[in-house]
């Protein structure tokens, strides 16, 4: 067990950086988020192109046959562009659900061809898996009821539908987007109404969103970084009083905090791929939710003024954290868990 | 050599060395052995090898004597590395083997009533008299003092020259005529450290490290030794303080509120972590890949320590104390002893060894590249600086 990154793996991010460095800059995002938030020219690339759609598939069936470690670098990378692509909710979390069936459409997954997505609210968490959804199965195999809060459902051609413990293919339910604290991966109303739907396997949903939230905190990761790193730059160039207001000790000891908060996030996220225990995924969650929420907080506030305007792309990564905190468990609900796994029970627990 | 290899050669040492014997004999024949530290050079107690191999030779040798750690920590922690990097052959050759095997304790002369954060102010004189340097000034913040018969020592040298130019290392014999050392009470109640008054010292000039004038940049490997060795020491998960607090926790249930668990669950999560930090920076340190990581470690340790102990008073609703009656230390000990003497000493962890306030100094501006204050006292001599 290593929590360094492998030589692949550099590579493998300095291909993903590269390309989203040209054709995904924080402003192209800005750009598309009030029309069409998703790119999916850009997509077609990453997942074709550079493979990352089918890391996490084996060889035999399609894919790349890599680990989730390589999944965790391309997340971090993704996160450090606010990348509108579905790489999370099809290539991580979808897949994640379909593997163990191992459905002839995870060949399709991995080579991009088409995108898929969890149906299942991304509020929900390992511990509470069925949250925002009231889905049914009737005698004859159709689906009916909601989900709210489902990311990446409109871009995708098939939705993995999760209810009592099997897992149903589904093309063709009606996806309506809503208004989303998160520009970049704005979520959808899924509804199923007597929906016709393919049984794929069997899903052990709490599985997969542990899975899924060990990976979202290389993504967040990712966007703590970007966020330190361009407020270092701004610090370092904004003059006040005669000085770069990155001189004074008030502002530099904020930032001193907050990179050594960015440095535990890193080993905390390299070791949630390491080791994915649901030990290692709640305290990467716990520990990296909050530190990602608190950079993009810190990069708003010291840029002053100009982090409050829409066309600073601060706020893409402030809203992209903050909804990240809320996605597969808040940082308490993971906090909770840890109070039984690692047995520091409450009160009254005896 | 690789991992077998050292077993091996740890194994061979075994065989010639009953380590139920006598204990100094023991540790004297491991370093001659080269199991000392094994990344230091063959002949001072190593064997040139990677710093890697260090954990398998512990593993190995972990039922054998050990060294007095808290005691030896100065010595082991800064005097050795800074003696490694800059002392002579001679130097090497007389100081290592005492210091490792702990015949020799070793204590720090850098800090002055004037002279802390700001260190490079420092007014310790040492003026040059033929083959001797006369040392007069007076240290501060000296932990076992008392204990020691060596110190590194940082005087000046040069007053004309801009303070950081005119300093010079050196070892400082501490059974010399003219070292007095009183102890200084600390808010424990004991007194771990202690005041050195130096008067007309006299140190051959054998006992210099490094060049005169270049003691600035001889401190520097000391302090960053230093950091490391307060802040580096691996642990597992649940380990060091809050392992004392976690106990307390799940042995007396009824101590128990929503409030403190709460506040437990986040230093539980903060405390996993920052271990999981220093497990990397490790990792990294062994394949030769050392990262900036390491100027963190510290402050994370300190904050954690002072959470952590403050938190267990608190749980245990404990008023008493065990004892405040004024005795020197034998020992720098962080966990022993009751609750409040473990908040009590934490309260020294964001102090000793640099502030935190300056580490965050070290970290903004070294690591991440911040520009420094505007600084008054860089380019005058240090004979003219304000005071």
């Amino acid at each position: 067990m290593t929590l360094l990154y492998s030589e692949v793996e550099q590579e493998l991010r300095s291909s993903v950086r590269g390309l989203l460095a040209d054709r995904c800059p924080p402003a192209a995002v800005l750009k598309r988020v009030e029309s069409e938030p998703y790119d999916l020219d850009l997509w077609k690339t990453l997942a074709g192109e550079i493979g990352v759609a089918g890391l996490l598939i084996p060889e035999e069936l399609g894919g790349a046959g890599a680990s989730a470690s390589e999944a965790a670098v391309v997340l971090e990378e993704l996160g450090r562009a606010v990348a509108p692509v579905p790489f999370l909710t099809s290539s991580v979390l979808a897949t994640r659900a379909l593997l163990p069936t191992r459905d002839a459409l995870l060949g399709d997954l991995a080579e991009g061809r088409r995108t898929a997505a969890l149906a299942v609210s991304f509020a929900a968490s390992p511990y509470t898996p069925e949250r925002g959804s009231s889905v049914s199965v009737d005698g004859d195999g159709r689906l009916s009821g909601t989900v709210t809060g489902v990311a990446g459902a409109e871009v995708a051609d098939v939705l993995l539908v999760p209810v009592g413990g099997d897992l149903y293919a589904v093309e063709g339910a009606s996806v309506e987007v809503v208004p989303s604290l998160d520009l970049t991966r704005p979520v959808a109303t899924v509804t199923f109404a007597k929906t016709r739907a393919r049984r794929v396997g069997a899903c052990d949903l709490a599985a997969v969103l542990r899975f899924g939230a060990g990976l979202l905190a290389s993504e967040q990761l990712g966007v703590a970084e970007w966020c330190l790193d361009t407020t270092l730059a701004y610090v370092k160039e904004r003059h006040q009083f005669a000085r770069p207001i990155g001189s004074f000790q008030a502002l530099k000891h904020r930032l001193a905090d907050l990179w050594l908060d960015v440095v535990r996030a890193r080993a905390a996220a390299r070791n949630a791929v390491a080791d994915a225990s649901s030990v290692s995924v709640a305290v990467a969650q716990s520990w990296n939710a909050g530190v990602a929420v608190r950079a993009a907080e810190e990069a708003l506030q010291l840029h002053g003024g100009i982090g409050m305007t829409w066309e600073h792309p601060v706020h893409l990564y402030l809203k992209r954290a903050k909804a990240t905190e809320i996605a597969l468990g808040t940082p308490g609900d993971h906090r909770e868990a840890l109070a039984s796994l690692v047995d520091v029970p409450g009160p009254g627990a005896g | 050599m690789n991992e077998a290899e050292i077993k091996e050669r740890v194994a061979a040492f075994l065989g010639a060395h009953d380590p139920g014997g006598d204990r100094l004999e023991f540790l004297r024949a491991r370093f001659d052995a080269g199991l000392a530290w094994v990344w230091f050079p063959e002949g001072l107690g190593g064997l040139g090898v990677s710093r890697e191999l260090q954990q398998v030779v512990e593993r190995e040798l972990a039922d054998t004597p050990q060294l007095t750690g808290g005691k030896q920590g100065i010595g082991l922690g800064m005097a050795a590395p800074t003696i490694l990097a800059f002392g002579t052959e001679e130097q090497k050759r007389r100081f290592l083997r005492p210091l490792w095997t702990g015949e020799e304790i070793w204590c720090q002369l850098f800090s002055e009533p004037g002279a802390g954060s700001d260190l490079a102010t420092l007014a310790t004189r040492a003026v040059r008299d033929g083959d001797e340097w006369v040392v007069d000034g007076q240290k501060v913040w000296t932990s076992g003092a008392h204990h020691s018969r060596w110190a590194i020592l940082v005087a000046r040298t040069d007053p004309d020259v801009p303070k950081h130019r005119g300093m010079t290392y050196f070892v400082c014999d501490m059974s010399a005529p003219g070292v007095e050392v009183r102890p200084l009470r600390q808010i424990t109640g004991e007194a771990e450290f202690n005041e050195v008054f130096l008067t007309g010292v006299r140190l051959s000039d054998d006992l210099r490290l490094g060049a005169v004038g270049d003691g600035w940049r001889v401190a520097q490997t000391t302090l960053m030794n230093e950091r490391v060795a307060i802040g580096g020491a691996p642990t597992r998960r649940g380990g060091g303080v809050l392992a004392t607090v976690l106990s307390t926790w799940r042995e007396q249930p009824e101590l128990r509120t929503h409030d403190l668990h709460q506040r437990l669950l986040l230093l539980w999560v903060e405390a996993e972590v920052t271990r999981l930090s220093g497990a990397r920076l490790r990792e990294q340190l062994a394949a030769g890949q050392p990262g900036p990581e390491g100027s963190g470690m510290k402050l994370s340790f300190a904050r954690l320590n002072q959470a952590l102990s403050g938190l267990d008073v608190e749980l245990r609703r404990d008023l008493g104390y065990d004892d405040w009656a004024f005795r020197r230390s034998e020992d720098v000990d962080f966990y022993g002893r009751g609750p409040g003497y473990r908040y009590l000493r934490a309260k020294g962890n964001s102090i000793e060894g640099g502030t935190s306030e300056i580490l965050r100094n070290i970290i903004s501006e070294r690591v991440l590249g911040l520009p420094s204050e505007p600084r008054v006292d860089k380019d005058v001599p240090w004979k003219d600086l304000p005071r």
